[in-house]
Parts: C-alpha cells; sequence; structure tokens
C-alpha cells in the first residue's frame, strides 16, 4: 500500500494492488495489539489502526484492488499470472511490478524438535490468526517456544483468552523481544521464561500430552540431565520468519544468502529490470513504520522506471564486514538519490561497548556507538549523497569495531 | 530535593513505548522520585505502577454480518490492572453489529472505569 501510494504522489496513472485475503492490510490485521506507527503516525496505534489508516489513503486515489486473488506465478518477462473466483484465470501486464509479499513463519520442521506428529502444534502467528480474526483458541495449556516479540504477545493472548501458558522457552540466554513486552505480556500474567532452554521432544498421540524440556550448553545442545517433563495441549513455535520468496524465484530474481530475500539496489530494484521489492519479503523489519517507508522507496522506484527517469546502473556496493550480518540495499546508485541514503542492518551477535562504523575506502563516513548492539534490533544509518559523489571510493564497508 | 534514608529505590521498565526505559523509583516523603525516564509519560507511568498500575486492553469481541467472525477493540485509555479479566468477561459476552467503523463505542464505561471499549478496525460487512 505504501509503494501504490508513493507512485500514486508520483503521478502514476494506473495502479493495481493484488491481494490474497479478502482485505487489506496483511499481517497488521492480526496484530491487533498496540506499537504501531510511532514513527510514522506519531502515536501509538493497533495495527488494525495502522492498516485502516493507510487504506483510508488508498480509498482516496484511484488505486485499484483485487482482493481474494492468488497471484501463482510471475514471469521472468514480467508477466503476472493471478486467479481468483470473478475473473478465473488472468495475465496481467505491468510496465513495473513491486513485490512486498511479507514473510512466513518458520515451522516444527524447519527447527526439527523430535517426538510424535500431534495436533495442537502451532506457529505462533497462525494461532494468533486464529484467535483474533477467525475466534478459536487453539488451546488451553500452553508451551510456547521463542521469546521474541510474537511469542511474548501470544502468551498474553491465550491468557487473556483464559488458556493457562505453563512457560515460555528461550534457547539463547536472552530474549530477543523488547523489554515492554517481558514486562506487560509474561510479568503481568506471571508466566515464566525460562532461558536457555528448549523443546527436545513433543508427546502425545492424536493431540498433544506434553513436551520434555532441557537446558543446553554454549554450543545449544541440549544437556540430557536436565530433560523435565511439562503436560500440555498445545505448543506454539514462535523460531522465526523467512522472507516469502516462490514468485521471486519464478522471476529468476536473484536472491540474498543472507536475507533470503532480493539483492536490491537504493529504491529497492531487484536484478530483474523494472521489479522492485519492499517490506518483508526483502528483510524481516521489526518496525512497521520502517516497512511503510521502504514501500514508498520502492514505489517511488517503480514510478522514475515506468517515467523513463531511472538510471538502472550502480555506482557503490555496500559489504557487510566483521561482526555485520546483512546490509540492505546491497547495491547503491547514487544517481537515483535526493539527499540521503538509508542502510539497514543487522549484527551477528550481541556486542557490548562497541562501536559500528560506516567507510567509504579509509574514511568514515557514519557511525553509531552503543552500550549494547543486539541481533533482534535493527540498525539504521542515513549517509549523505554528498559524502558519497566527493570520494571515489566505490565499495562502502561497514563493521563492528571496540570502543578504544 | 531530600531523599528518605533506608527505603530501597525500586526498579523497573517504563512500558509506555518501545524504547522501554530502565527506571528508578525513589519514595521521598510524599513524593515518588524517577530517574532514568526519558520523557514525561515514564514518571507518570512510574508513580501510577507504584500505587495504581494501568493497562490498556486490546482484545476481540465477535462481530454478526462482519467480513470476519471477530472485530479488534481496545480499552481508550488504560484501566487498573486488576480489571483486566473483569473486562475480558464482559467481552466474552457482548457482539457488535457490521458494519462498524474504527473509534465506534462497542462499550461504554466498560467495568465502572470510565473508560470506554472501541473498535479498532473498520468491518463494513460481506461485500458477496
Ligand atoms: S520514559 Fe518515555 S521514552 Fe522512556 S519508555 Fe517511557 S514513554 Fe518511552
Amino acid at each position: 500500500m505504501a509503494a501504490a501510494l508513493a507512485a500514486h504522489q508520483n503521478h502514476i496513472k494506473n495502479i493495481l494492488i493484488i491481494e490474497r485475503d479478502l482485505e487489506l492490510g496483511g499481517i497488521l490485521n492480526q496484530c491487533i495489539h498496540s506499537g504501531f506507527g510511532l514513527h510514522h503516525f506519531k502515536k501509538e496505534l493497533t495495527g488494525p489502526e495502522y492498516s485502516s489508516l493507510i487504506i483510508q489513503e488508498i480509498q482516496k486515489t484511484n488505486i485499484e484492488v483485487m482482493i481474494n486473488t492468488m497471484v501463482l506465478k510471475l514471469g521472468e518477462d514480467k508477466t503476472i499470472h493471478a486467479i481468483n473466483s470473478d475473473h478465473g484465470y488472468m495475465k496481467i501486464n505491468a510496465k513495473a511490478i513491486v513485490l512486498a509479499m511479507g514473510c512466513r513463519e518458520r515451522t516444527r520442521g524447519a527447527i526439527r524438535i523430535h517426538g510424535s506428529r500431534p495436533a495442537g502444534v502451532y506457529a505462533a502467528g497462525t494461532a494468533q490468526r486464529l484467535v483474533n480474526i477467525d475466534g478459536y483458541l487453539p488451546g488451553k495449556r500452553v508451551v510456547i517456544l521463542g521469546s521474541g516479540d510474537i511469542g511474548l504477545i501470544m502468551a498474553r493472548r491465550m491468557t487473556l483468552e483464559g488458556a493457562k501458558v505453563e512457560a515460555v522457552l528461550e534457547i539463547l540466554p536472552y530474549s530477543n523481544g523488547l523489554t515492554r513486552n517481558i514486562v506487560q505480556c509474561l510479568n503481568d500474567f506471571a508466566i515464566p521464561l525460562i532461558l536457555k532452554t528448549t523443546i527436545t521432544k513433543i508427546h502425545g498421540a492424536e493431540r498433544v500430552e506434553g513436551v520434555t524440556i532441557a537446558q543446553v550448553d554454549d554450543q545449544l545442545s541440549p544437556i540430557t540431565a536436565t530433560e523435565k517433563f511439562i503436560p500440555c495441549d498445545t505448543v506454539l513455535l514462535s523460531v522465526g520468519l523467512i522472507p516469502d520468496n516462490e514468485i521471486s524465484h519464478s522471476a529468476g530474481i536473484a536472491i540474498d544468502q543472507r536475507t533470503n530475500g532480493p539483492i536490491v539496489g537504493e529504491l529497492r530494484q531487484t536484478s530483474k529490470d523494472g521489479i522492485f521489492a519492499c517490506g518483508n519479503v526483502l528483510q524481516v523489519h521489526d518496525l512497521v513504520d520502517f516497512v511503510s517507508e521502504e514501500g514508498a522507496l520502492a514505489g517511488l522506484g517503480a514510478a522514475k522506471y515506468i517515467n523513463n527517469d531511472f538510471d538502472s546502473s550502480f555506482t557503490h556496493t555496500t559489504i557487510a564486514d566483521n561482526g555485520i550480518s546483512y546490509i540492505v540495499p546491497q547495491k547503491i546508485n547514487v544517481k537515483n538519490i535526493t539527499d540521503k541514503l538509508k542502510l539497514f542492518m543487522r549484527v551477528k551477535n550481541i556486542f557490548e561497548n562497541s562501536i559500528i562504523n560506516v567507510y567509504l575506502g579509509d574514511k568514515i563516513i557514519a557511525s553509531k556507538k552503543e552500550h549494547k548492539f543486539l541481533p533482534a534490533e535493527m540498525i539504521s544509518f542515513d549517509l549523505k549523497k554528498q559524502d558519497l559523489i566527493n570520494n571515489s571510493e566505490k565499495q562502502i564497508i561497514v563493521k563492528i569495531e571496540p570502543i578504544i | 530535593m531530600k531523599q528518605t534514608k533506608n527505603i530501597t529505590p525500586t526498579n523497573m521498565v517504563c512500558i509506555c513505548c518501545p524504547l522501554g526505559c530502565s527506571l528508578t523509583i525513589i519514595k521521598s516523603d510524599n513524593e515518588w522520585l524517577v530517574t532514568g525516564n526519558k520523557c514525561l509519560r515514564g514518571k507518570k507511568y512510574a508513580a501510577e505502577e507504584m500505587t495504581a498500575p494501568k493497562r490498556v486492553v486490546t482484545s476481540t469481541v465477535k462481530i454478526a454480518g462482519g467480513l470476519y467472525p471477530m472485530i479488534p477493540v481496545k480499552t481508550e485509555q488504560p484501566i487498573p490492572k486488576e480489571k483486566i479479566f473483569t473486562i475480558m468477561n464482559i467481552l466474552a459476552s457482548v457482539r457488535a453489529v457490521a458494519p462498524i467503523t474504527m473509534g465506534d463505542i462497542v462499550i461504554k464505561n466498560v467495568a465502572d472505569t470510565g473508560v470506554n471499549v472501541v473498535a479498532t478496525k473498520t468491518d463494513k460487512g460481506m461485500p458477496f
């Protein structure tokens, strides 16, 4: 929606949004808790409130929306193959395309938990949709694996709806969620957070009957001697998100092995001419506000491309060096930048008392000092266009260094 | 300001925004001395948390004729923490009717808190 609005503001006439669900808004519609929009709207909103405000902006324009429509494939020639019950199978040709499919949840298969295959094991986001949109409670006695924000939010949600959450388990020595969520989602309801612990086995024939949990050592391997049984009827997994790039693959778009999303430039152009990507399909974001911001960049890129005002070559590359796990964008063309360039990145591990330096050649052009950098917190830098032009170096290198 | 001795400071995390400042609170005579807050909301929160903690409740209620069976709602203001489950029980017994607009009042003065429960989404009903 943010990309469509940006393209609209840049005088693009024919814009179509294709949505698989019955309404616009995506994952925001099931995130009924508050904490959204502090940057974009300068107030704290719930997910549906945030999406409703953007939908209202869409409705003021002539942007076309096709809901309940599934894109089956994106051809290498930019033909969109889609299907819905009104029009059946369709082929849609577009001058420019913005991909915004979001991400999927990692499942039990992705983390290989032993045991039987009973009913009652859900990805946390799936359970969230069942409770908040469809009105079903997936279980009464719950163990949650993973203490990222989705796991914490679901611990509170299940408790409010009358379930008993036995524990939230975290394999790492710290939670990846916001402290405020530990306070208001766990502490408020006396739900224990058990660190350095994981599920080693799921029990139950037809329905989950319990889980075996165990502490892990420094290599994250379970310590058998610490195994313990917790009875429960439901397991929620909050074990990470992966960008959903099936459609990108079908179009032959180059993917970054670290982000699992397309390799993109400063306006989120992918390796395919005229195809752009934004949001969680590109990199898993922490804040919807930055998703909107990234969507607007892609929308601007698409508009420039259609107006033949887009330079598809690259002038710079970004390199994630020591301690940095990835950087978006991976490539840059300064000619498409107005005055500032924002880099998004994550660190690989926890770094204490460190400084992140952005180098152009051997010159530092930006830096950020922190008591603690966490992998769970996305870090961003604003670089000045002027700094990039006034230097003949073409590699932007980012690394973590100790504070001296 | 004068500080009363032999009272241990309380530590807590402000939950009013995602920054999550670490607050330290000391009782001095009849005032709460708060440090660590990056804004004034943190001071208010700390004092409230020491005396009468409050939370915003976000949940769902059933909706008749809606796009989906549930519509999300929230208390317009924070409500006393001990009333959370009373309010959840009231929400379980309420049924909204489509069409409904974001901000519409679903329950007035819920559980005598003086706070309204409002819809947080617009649902025009089934389009087909
Ligand atoms: S004190 Fe202010 S800035 Fe800090 S967490 Fe609370 S509301 Fe946010």
